[in-house]
């Protein structure tokens, strides 16, 4: 906020694990965290993203393992000794104190002077867009707002991480998707480095700089969110990252192979994994009439049954069981130009995928 | 109507005549009427049992006070309890030994509430249970327990002395001590329960953001926690306090005659006067100070409450 932007940290997680008795909360994570970047831990629900975040906020205590900010290791620290802020699920605001006083709250800890506390009050509500709020009582703001008082709160003193728990969970869905946009334009203008939760993919997509998928305790992936939805490790993430369906193919001198037809394939090196499924992203999917496109080494084109179409406002979504017997999906957006080639349920098609979205993925994981 | 004709006519194929619609209106109404016919009804009998029993003896015992010694209308009860100094200080001893009870309470029980709410759920049922089990006890009962307890050859005594700590028995009961000891320990469960409930409506998250943003628990406690447990904190403590002015049994057996609080001087004053009316006037007194008491905290937890 101030000239001198705070000197973001990286942080350095190590075999970091807790355990709930027999139970493997967070299993042996590894993975670092650049000085300024934006990274959300995205899983589903009991994937032991709350628990390391919680672990790196210091509320949990890990069985093993080492967590660092910059050459600082944090792990035998109490919270209140961390310098971390953050955002919580349900912002956790002080009921009993003014939107000011909540703010001013870390600052007074850190024995910064009235004149200044106002100033650094004054200027953090101005950066969530809240100026003239200080006076306001919690219970007054709407939840939008009190989102925004408890991210200023936990930018307020200059944290050199910022931990937010579900940040939006608790906002409408349009309320949800501004907040994205803003918190990401906060975070490119302050330079923290931020770790997120969250177990919405899109919210995920839309913030980070990288995401970290987590499975059943233990780190599946961690990549960008384009590597992520391109190339994702394995089945799990492919699902879990947009929509997909997987086909599964042989392996056969020749290349992979579904039912008697070899595939085209993005990646040559591709088709290494165990247990090959090819993996079908219903927008990368376009319907022909049968016999109109040919295959050749540019394109796969696979003939099926329309089964059913749905329509869902800015699209249509199509489901297609294939000749071998396998059911994908196929998104079509909604434009003119595309109704000539829309089928009826019950009608036979072809699909169209390009070569460089054919991707194979393994179905472990 | 205007309305109901619109909302027909705006219908290409009304459901319901006009006709229709105005009879239905009257009949909800008629329903609504009804319903709350049904509720007086049913609160009928509870507020004839809140007259028959509290309203009209008050009343009774209101004109009661105004009957001096030749059965004419009187100030004389008031005005012996104003110049009488025994009964200034029997006042005195009252509010002095609820305010002493209501300060042990609190800090006595506060720790017990918040263990309660940190404990996981199955110890802080064994240990409700622990707070509930004397609280259901015969308060008779309990106050005969202390004055085994208590006395010159009882457990404490004997067993302070056995373990050569003290000499001479300790004067604990027949005292102000022991009508501290009982009381305190028959009014922490009316402190503790709605202290319990305030502290758990407590978001765990609070303290956590505390914490957070570099609280240590000692000042995070003080900042946040207290505060807002602070509603159910002043909810027992006038709880205990007000229950205190009027308390018979405990200080009349513990006290043995040493501490004379109010309800015992009204015991006294109805055998010891020919009339019912200095007894009565005793009870109006503390009725209104009581009354007046609740009043002033009334007040100042609104104002508190407001200035959130």
């Amino acid at each position: 906020m101030t000239s001198a932007a705070p000197t973001a940290l990286p942080v350095y997680i190590s075999a970091l694990s807790k355990y709930y008795g027999a139970f493997r909360a967070v299993d042996d994570v590894s993975f670092e965290i650049a000085a300024g970047e934006f990274l959300t831990l995205l899983g589903p629900s009991g994937s032991g993203k709350t628990t390391l975040l919680m672990m790196l906020a210091g509320f949990a205590r890990p069985n093993a393992g080492s967590v660092r900010l910059g050459d600082r290791e944090v792990i035998h620290l109490p919270p209140h000794k961390r310098d971390i802020g953050m955002v919580f699920q349900n912002y956790a605001l002080f009921p009993h104190m003014s939107v000011g006083e909540n703010i001013a709250y870390p600052l007074k800890l850190r024995s910064v002077g009235r004149a200044e506390r106002e100033e650094r009050v004054r200027r953090v509500l101005d950066l969530v867009q809240l100026s003239g709020y200080a006076e306001r009582r919690i219970t007054e703001l709407s939840g939008g707002q009190r989102q925004r008082i408890a991210l200023a709160r936990a930018i307020v003193f200059e944290p050199r991480i910022l931990l937010m728990d579900e940040p939006l969970s608790a906002l409408d869905k349009q309320l949800r998707e501004t907040m994205q946009i803003e918190i990401r334009r906060l975070h490119d203008r302050l330079g923290m480095t931020t770790i997120s939760v969250t177990h919405d993919q899109r919210e995920a997509l839309t913030m980070s700089d990288r995401v970290a998928v987590f499975s059943r305790g233990r780190l599946a992936q961690v990549a960008t969110p384009s590597d992520l939805y391109e190339k994702p490790a394995n089945r799990f993430i492919a699902d879990f990252i947009g929509e997909s369906s997987f086909i599964p193919v042989r392996r056969t001198p020749e290349g992979l192979v579904y039912g008697d037809q070899l595939l085209r394939l993005a990646d040559a090196g591709d088709g290494a994994q165990a247990d090959p499924l090819l993996m079908l992203r219903p927008e990368r999917l376009s319907i022909v009439r049968p016999g109109q496109v040919a295959c050749d080494e540019k394109r796969n084109v696979f003939s099926g049954l329309a089964q059913s179409v749905v329509f869902q406002g800015e699209s249509l979504l199509i489901e297609v069981r294939l000749d071998p017997g396998d059911v994908v999906l196929v998104r079509q957006s909604n434009r003119a130009g595309e109704a000539a080639n829309r089928p009826g349920a019950g009608e036979r098609v072809d699909l169209v995928l390009d070569r460089p979205d054919a991707r194979i993925v393994s179905a472990e994981g | 109507m205007s309305l109901l004709q619109t909302a027909a006519s705006d219908y290409r194929q009304p459901a319901a005549t006009v006709a229709a619609l105005r009879e239905n209106a009257q009949a909800l109404d008629r329903d609504r009427q009804r319903e709350n016919g049904q509720l007086l009804r049913l609160s009928l009998p509870a507020l004839a049992i809140v007259v028959i029993l509290m309203v009209a003896p008050i009343g009774w015992l209101f004109s009661l006070s105004f009957v001096g010694a030749d059965g004419g209308f009187s100030f004389e009860n008031y005005t012996r309890i104003v110049t009488d100094g025994a009964y200034v200080s029997i006042f005195a001893t009252t509010f002095q030994v609820a305010a002493v009870v209501t300060v042990l309470c609190l800090l006595l029980g506060y720790p017990v509430a918040y263990v309660l709410t940190i404990l996981p759920d199955r110890f802080a049922q064994a240990l409700m249970l622990a707070v509930l089990v004397p609280f259901w006890t015969s308060l008779l009962v309990r106050t005969y327990a202390w004055l085994v307890l208590l006395q010159r050859r009882g457990v404490v005594n004997d067993t302070l002395s056995m373990l050569g700590l003290i000499e001479r028995p300790l004067p604990l009961v027949h005292n102000m001590a022991g009508v501290t000891i009982g009381m305190v320990h028959i009014m922490l469960p009316f402190l503790i329960m709605p202290l319990y409930a305030s502290m758990k409506a407590i978001d765990g998250n609070l303290m956590r953001a505390a914490a957070n943003l570099g609280s240590s628990p000692v000042h995070a406690f003080f900042r946040v926690f207290l505060p807002l447990s602070l509603p159910g904190l002043i909810a027992g403590a006038v709880m205990v306090f007000v229950m205190c002015l009027g308390f018979y049994i405990t200080p009349a057996l513990l006290g043995g005659g040493k501490v004379q609080m109010i309800a015992q001087r009204i015991e006294q004053s109805v055998s010891l006067f020919p009339t019912w009316g200095p007894a009565a006037a005793l009870a109006v007194v503390l009725l209104v100070l009581t009354g007046g008491f609740l009043l002033l905290s009334w007040l100042i937890v609104r104002r508190f409450s407001r200035g959130e």
